[in-house]
């Protein structure tokens, strides 16, 4: 197998995916140096593709999102690499014209409903004023697609619903406002940030279902970033697995996390506690995530690999082939002195 | 590890009890707005007559969705909260017995969620560890605390060093190991642990959880644990009481509820829960959201949301009773006393039938 597990074969290739990061690297100057809070990201994601990005807090998957959209926290800079969207750049957009993409182009879920929605108008015209900024059509024609929107979410009611305020709303159905908001302008790209994440389990559910129902009908790309592993089993059909600002190992989903190849997605995974059986000790890894300012030279997670060899202590991995997966690890470079332990093979 | 608790007791006796324990708040608009509305009181019963007990060494675990009342029946039982009704028993004692004598008040502790906010951050971790072994006067003389303050520290996997740093030096999860020493300083025998690991990340999270089940097994523990999260709750605890709306509605062994779930409300967050297994199965959501606890339901407060409602569950409260075959369980649920939930006693529970309100 080659190159080609950076994207989806099997979708990609009719025009090509929608989203494409190269090489991304985004810098935070401080008065202590510049840190690196990502460091050499590639990814595609191809129309109607769920792609999971987990990681741990800090590990920069909010960072890619909020690079793509164009919404980096100053002083967070694009430092190098490009994102292309239906193969057009657009790292380097001014403001005004990011903007118009976003929305129309781009949709964004964030993980606060309430903070998404503003309070003083009702949900009807927030959906009618985002539909119309970026589409061409008429105030009457609005509202009826704003109505269509809420029952295509599940709001009950939809026609008496469209006045209400966010507040006169519960929890799970304003995320549910939020998902009609995203995706009312018809974007081809949705970046969804731990979309369920205040949500109880139960409600957590009807989301997941939905949305992924949506990108699916719609063939919209979108990109989920999580800390859930069970969120991503259920709703991705790639995953990306992020430590430290880099891409530990990204695959099909069944494969990072039924079979992970890199030390960190294999920790990661054994750390998750079963919700099918008691064990004793739980695996976890030791140690914690490094803060961006002392990111260990060599592998980021030379600390506190279970597998660590000479060369994770200089040299920085690069995305290896690991036959299923593709990994940072120096285990799978043939030329490494070291064999893949076992519990990394294949079962 | 020396054991510094000083009465071991008989085991068998609950270490703690709750008796129909009730917590009601006052969420009345003001006087003058409530008269000029025409409005009458409202009470919100964040816990309404919640019965358990906790053997000595156990752990029991509340589970259940945001607003089902688990954290305040946790604050209830550390004596946070003064109860509307019911009563506390701590080893045989009156909470407020126990809580007006120090001798007592030492034997039980908490930890928190965040580990962030529940730390002072002006003051080194060794004072921090150290205010309840000064507080409750366990061990006199400088060099005989400081010697204290680095036997827990190590006791929880950090440095005897740790304590000269300050809170803000440490990452999440050793936070929650500073927590935890000094829950522990005081040689509580009882600790209530509310989501002490939910802002935790999953590696960390599992340290954590390893780390306070090698406790228990040293010190010989009781445990009350507060989460939302299932499989947590399964890796941990001996009993689960799963929550809804300030009621009790299933309390199982633990093994037992993970097996034979018969509440629909449990069987429904079972299904729920996203897992790793990816079998590809069609998940059936349970339809709607948690109530408003002001304005409950009528009768059973799930039967607007489940599957198995008949005109019994909307009028009448069901009281918890064992079902047939599983005399360790109880069960508050007409449906499941009446025998029609379609789970036979000794077989794997089939999924619910698709809720009538869908997603």
């Amino acid at each position: 197998m080659a190159a080609p597990i950076l994207s989806t074969p099997s979708h990609s290739r009719d025009g090509g995916p929608i989203l494409e990061v190269r090489n991304l690297r985004v810098e935070f100057p401080t008065r202590r140096g510049v840190l690196t809070a990502l460091d050499d990201v590639s990814f595609d994601i191809a129309p109607g593709e769920v792609l999971g990005v987990v990681g741990e807090s800090g590990a920069g998957k909010s960072m890619t999102g909020a690079a793509i959209i164009g919404l980096l926290e100053p002083p967070g800079r694009i430092a190098g690499g490009q994102i292309l969207l239906n193969g057009r750049r657009i790292d380097n957009l001014p403001y005004e014209q990011m903007r118009r993409i976003r929305g129309k182009e781009i949709g964004a879920i964030f993980q606060d409903p309430l903070t998404t929605l503003n309070p003083l108008y009702t949900v009807g015209r927030q959906l009618t004023e985002t539909m119309q900024t970026h589409l061409d059509i008429s105030d009457r024609e609005a509202r009826q697609r704003a109505i269509g929107w809420l029952e295509m979410v599940g709001i009950p009611a939809a026609a008496q619903r469209v006045d209400s305020y966010p507040h006169e709303f519960s929890g799970g159905m304003r995320q549910r406002v939020v998902i009609a908001l995203a995706l009312c302008a018809e974007p081809k790209l949705i970046v969804a940030d731990e979309p369920t994440t205040a949500l109880d389990v139960s409600i957590q559910a009807q989301i997941i279902a939905l949305l992924k129902r949506l990108a699916r009908e719609k063939g919209t790309a979108m990109m989920l970033v999580t800390h859930d592993m069970g969120v991503i089993a259920e709703t991705a059909d790639r995953v990306a697995v992020m430590y430290a600002g880099c891409i530990a190992e990204i695959g099909p989903v069944r494969e990072v996390v039924k079979a992970p190849k890199h030390p960190y997605s294999e920790g990661l995974m054994a750390s998750i506690p079963p919700l099918d059986r008691k064990v004793d000790h739980l695996a976890g890894i030791e140690g914690a995530m490094p803060r961006l300012s002392a990111i260990p030279k060599g592998c980021a997670f030379n600390t506190r690999c279970p597998h660590v060899f000479d060369r994770c202590r200089h040299e920085r991995p690069e995305l290896l082939e690991t036959g299923t997966t593709l990994a940072t690890c120096w285990l799978y470079d043939p030329a490494s002195e070291k064999q893949v332990p076992e519990l990394l093979k294949d079962d | 590890m020396t054991d510094r608790r000083p009465h071991p007791r008989a085991a068998g006796a609950p270490m703690l009890a709750a008796e129909d324990l009730a917590k009601h708040f006052d969420v009345s608009r003001p006087l003058l707005q409530r008269v000029l509305a025409g409005e009458a009181r409202r009470t919100l019963k964040a816990v309404d007559g919640v019965s358990f007990d906790i053997p000595k060494g156990t752990t029991l675990s509340l589970v259940g969705e945001s607003g089902c009342g688990k954290s305040t029946v946790a604050r209830l039982v550390v004596g946070l909260y003064r109860p509307s009704r019911g009563r506390v028993l701590f080893d045989g004692m009156d909470l407020e017995t126990a809580r007006s004598d120090a001798a007592q008040r030492r034997r039980m502790q908490m930890i928190f969620q965040d580990p962030y906010a529940s730390l002072n951050p002006r003051w080194r971790v060794r004072d921090i560890i150290a205010e309840p072994v000064r507080a409750f006067g366990l061990v006199e003389g400088g060099a005989a605390q400081r010697e204290r303050v680095a036997e827990l520290l190590m006791q929880v996997g950090l440095s005897p060093l740790d304590g000269e740093k300050y809170p803000h030096e440490f990452s999440g999860g050793q936070r929650q190991r500073i927590s935890i020493a000094r829950a522990l300083s005081s040689n509580p025998e009882f600790l209530v642990c509310d989501e002490p690991t939910s802002a935790l990340d999953v590696s960390v999270q599992a340290q954590i959880l390893n780390l306070m089940k090698d406790l228990q097994a040293r010190l010989g523990l009781t445990y009350l644990f507060i989460s939302h999260n299932l499989a947590v709750v399964r890796q941990v605890s001996d009993r689960i009481g799963v929550m809804y709306l300030g009621r009790l509605v299933e309390l199982a062994p633990a093994e037992t509820l993970f097996i034979a779930p018969r509440h629909p409300y449990t069987r429904a967050l079972m299904e729920a829960i996203p897992d790793l297994e990816m079998t590809g199965r069609q998940r059936i959501p349970v339809g709607g959201e948690v109530p408003s606890p002001i304005n409950p339901p009528s009768g059973c407060p799930f039967h607007p949301r489940c599957p198995l409602a008949n005109a019994r569950c909307k009028a009448e409260m069901p009281a918890l009773l064992p079902p047939r075959g599983q005399p360790d369980t109880i069960v508050a649920c007409h449906a499941v006393e009446e025998e029609r939930d379609g789970v036979v006693p000794g077989t794997t529970v089939p999924p619910l039938p698709a809720a009538a309100t869908g997603v």
